[in-house]
């Protein structure tokens, strides 16, 4: 956007929202990251990103931009869209990892992780087992599930912290090569707690019901 | 309420923007004044408009408080609560049929087509006759035109119906700026951001709706967590409880079922409603029927009523506590509760509501004008003379497409602040294709057919080519209102792709605007047959004086030439009397006007002259 002129006044806009000399609202980019004014770091404070959410829907809101014309009032609407969806996406630690995989060229599509990974085949197992007692009403595979529960959320607990990790490594990276090393690290450790999260969804399901 | 809102005093002169809460039972109109939000009374005073609209014998149609008139005297020509129906077709409304006396004619699927006397109205149509009534009072109030308006509607609406709602404005001659949830108004109606940040639920029982919506309050931001409710769930069906067990009396005292006979059952319901409010401030009433001679009367205490409702009372907490969980909240996290709508002054509602949330509820501002001011402040906002508050709000439903086995992919989830976008690439199943065809839906469940079918749109004139090489980009924007934009773009040329929608219910564009130019239509030919009656009513006055002055000495006191010219000057207005072209009969009143002057003159002497004879005797 950097090279951009103002559709209104034709002066260079260094790609900011607002036209420096005229005050008109230009088209926004798209690029969440750049959007929030944010280098592309994993680690994120939240506080500080709601603080620059609020702020920047004040300015954007189509609620602003009535009186405005059309061009203004489409701007508006684009740009508030866009502020929302990446508020959304950048606040959760997973889908904004998700987000700088898609931005990096990374394939991140719904995978239905049908594969177990290999260290929870045991697990996985005994898991289904249990499933089935409960199912024609043994009613002591319960607490085994209460266990394994338990078993999940402490493995996601690890996977979470795992994650931690390799933001502090990926924001830390002196080059792109490295990075995009962590990056594939990520990619693997996000699968790892997709497949972990499911279980314990299906977990919960079962004893809730 | 001064200080609570911050005005701007040198956007006085700009056109006002009036906000409408257009309500199951009763709708409102209000306004921003120098002071604050402020609700614009009708020409008796009254500040709710009955969302009731009535097709006289002659034609005519009125709305509100003359229509509640007729609701008794012409059931069948009158209509109420249209805003169940709205952005409906048929096949959804069975249980609306089974409880109210709507009358469905041909053609319904898509939208309902209400049967009054010998016309049709859609429910759009019909919520535009109780807003042209909103406006008129508006206007006759400021002294100025109104044709913009925030229109609030129930949180939990879905696309069609909010599209409904929009329509309804524009049918009306309005251009709605905005559609403002109902709870969300309401609490911009509090001003509650200036006592603090804070969570705050919005409880609002309707007429016929139900919705609770979980803010939280940041420097003026109202933030909206998330959002739930029933559009199946009033008022009306504490009224219909009422209304059945009273029947059921009847029937067995009586020995007969008046449950058939509409007159009846509007007398009946006026009687439940009367002895439902009633036991908002004291233990114990009477519900009292007198019919064709046979008088009904039963006693009906608080605890008994309380019994009788509260399964409906109960349905309301449902969806109060999954709202609770969508924001990510408990009960105890919950600052301040607001109560909104009618129902919500019964005290076991009350009760419940400060269960759940363990807070004691709001119940300053009236619960009937509260989202009308809210819709007010709104348009303040939009106005630009509020500044310091602002209102993001979330889509209640999750937007998705039909994809295979039916299964729905979903693109945009439920409580997503709004504006919300989401794209996806399309691309062709076979060799030379066309057309790609895009079912969206609006709901929760896993298959499509559980789902609301919102509309099909419909990629045309693709470029014909090898299966799976076409890239078209789908960008589906909920607005700030709610409701879906769609538009594409084919990634290979980057040229905008067209789309064909085609809602699966509710009007058409072109259907809308046939309803506005018949509105304009209509509206003109009423005023013109209003002022040639008006303009025959003067002509009327005039011949019979002359035919009066005529007896007079006066008029054998004038020329023949005199005469001659009177004579014709009647004869012109007599010819053109009967014209609806009020110009013309007015042109002819004046000229028989002038004409008769001098008669006149005469004749005003001549009574003086008797007059002062006669003191003289
Ligand atoms: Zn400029």
């Amino acid at each position: 956007m950097e090279g951009t002129r103002c559709w209104q006044c034709g002066q260079p806009t260094a790609g900011a929202l607002f036209c420096p000399s005229c005050n008109h609202l230009q088209q926004p980019t798209s690029d969440y990251y750049k959007f929030f004014g944010l280098p592309q770091k994993l680690n994120l404070d939240p506080g500080d990103l709601q603080k620059r959410f609020y702020s920047l829907s004040r300015q954007l809101h189509p609620d602003r931009f009535t009186r405005s014309t059309p061009t203004e009032r489409q701007y508006s609407l684009e740009a508030t869209a866009i502020l929302n969806d990446g508020y959304r996406v950048l606040r959760d630690p997973v889908s904004r990892a998700e987000y700088v995989l898609r931005q990096r060229g990374f394939d991140v599509g719904e995978q239905r992780s049908k594969d177990v990974p290999p260290e929870l085949l045991e697990e996985v197992f005994e898991l289904n087992m249990a499933l089935e007692e409960l199912k024609v009403g043994d009613e002591s595979a319960r607490e085994q599930l209460e266990e394994s529960r338990a078993r999940f959320r402490s493995m996601r607990d690890e996977v979470d912290s795992q994650l931690q990790q390799l933001f502090v490594r990926y924001d830390e990276s002196a080059d792109q090569d490295s990075a995009n090393a962590i990056l594939q690290e990520i990619r693997g450790v996000l699968n790892r707690r997709r497949y972990i999260r499911n279980l314990v969804d299906q977990v919960e399901r079962e004893l809730a019901a | 309420m001064s200080s609570t809102f911050q005005i701007d005093f040198s956007a006085a002169h700009k056109p006002v923007i009036v906000g409408i809460d257009l309500g199951t039972t009763n709708s409102l109109v209000a306004f921003m004044d120098l002071t604050g939000p402020k609700v614009i009374p009708g020409p008796e005073g009254e500040r709710l408009v009955p969302s009731i609209v009535s097709v006289r014998q002659d034609g005519e149609v009125v709305a509100g408080n003359p229509a509640r008139q007729l609701l008794i005297e012409q059931p069948d020509r009158t209509v109420y609560s249209v805003k169940r129906l709205m952005g409906k077709g048929v096949s959804d409304i069975g249980e609306e049929l089974r409880l109210f006396p709507f009358r469905i004619a041909e053609g319904s699927e898509s939208v309902v087509r209400l049967q009054l006397g010998d016309r049709t109205f859609t429910p759009p149509e019909i919520s535009a006759h109780v807003l042209r009534q909103l406006k008129q009072n508006a206007e006759a109030y400021l002294g100025r035109p109104v044709t913009q308006a925030v229109i609030t509607v129930p949180a939990y609406f879905n696309d069609a119906q909010r599209q409904a709602t929009k329509d309804a404005g524009r049918i009306a001659g309005l251009e709605v700026l905005r559609l403002v949830n109902e709870p969300t108004a309401a609490s911009l109606a509090y001003g509650l951001d200036k006592r603090k940040d804070g969570v705050i639920a919005v409880y609002d029982l309707g007429g016929g709706t139900f919705d609770i919506s979980i803010l939280r309050l940041h420097e003026g931001i109202f933030e909206v967590l998330a959002t739930n409710g029933d559009t199946h769930l009033g008022g009306d069906d504490i009224d219909n409880r009422l209304i059945q067990i009273a029947l059921e009396d009847i029937q067995s005292e009586w020995g007969e079922d008046i449950g058939k006979n509409r007159e009846a059952v509007q007398l009946l319901r006026r009687a439940v409603i009367q002895a439902k409010e009633e036991l908002s401030f004291v233990p114990v009433t009477k519900i009292e029927l007198e019919y064709q001679g046979k008088a009904y009367r039963r006693e009906l205490t608080r605890d008994l009523f309380e019994k009788l409702i509260a399964d409906i009372v109960e349905r309301t907490l449902g969806p109060c506590r999954d709202c609770l969980r969508d924001a990510g909240l408990s009960p105890e996290q919950i600052d301040e509760v607001v109560l909104v709508g009618g129902s919500t002054r019964i005290p076991l509602v009350q009760k419940a509501v400060e269960t759940l949330f363990k807070a004691r509820p709001h119940t300053e501002l009236n619960p009937d004008e509260v989202v009308a001011l809210g819709a007010a402040v709104q348009a303040g906002i939009l106005a630009g003379d509020v500044q310091d508050k602002l209102l993001l709000d979330v889509t209640p439903l999750s937007l998705g497409i039909e994809t295979m086995g039916g299964v729905v992919s979903k693109l945009i989830h439920r409580n997503s602040t709004i504006p919300a976008s989401a794209t996806e690439i399309f691309t062709t199943g076979v060799d030379g294709q066309r057309n790609v065809l895009i079912h969206v839906v609006q709901g929760e469940r896993e298959l499509a057919k559980d789902c609301r079918s919102l509309a099909r749109f419909d990629l045309k004139d693709i470029e014909p080519m090898p299966a799976g090489m076409a890239r078209i980009e789908v960008r589906f924007l909920i607005d700030a209102n709610g409701i879906l934009n769609v538009s594409a773009r084919d990634l290979r040329t980057g040229k905008e792709q067209s789309v064909d929608v085609k809602p699966s219910y509710g009007l058409t564009d072109e259907q809308v605007e046939a309803m506005i130019l018949e509105s304009y239509e209509k509206a003109e030919e009423d005023i013109r047959e209003r002022q040639a009656r008006e303009a025959r009513v003067e002509a009327d006055t005039i011949m019979n004086a002359l035919e009066k002055a005529k007896q007079n000495d006066a008029w054998l006191e004038l020329t023949d030439e005199e005469r001659r010219t009177i004579d014709e000057a009647l004869n012109r207005l007599l010819m053109v009397y009967h014209s609806d072209d009020h110009l013309l009969i007015r042109q002819s009143i004046e000229h028989l006007n002038n004409v008769t002057m001098k008669l006149a003159e005469n004749m005003m002497n001549s009574a003086v002259s008797n007059a002062l004879k006669g003191t003289k005797l």
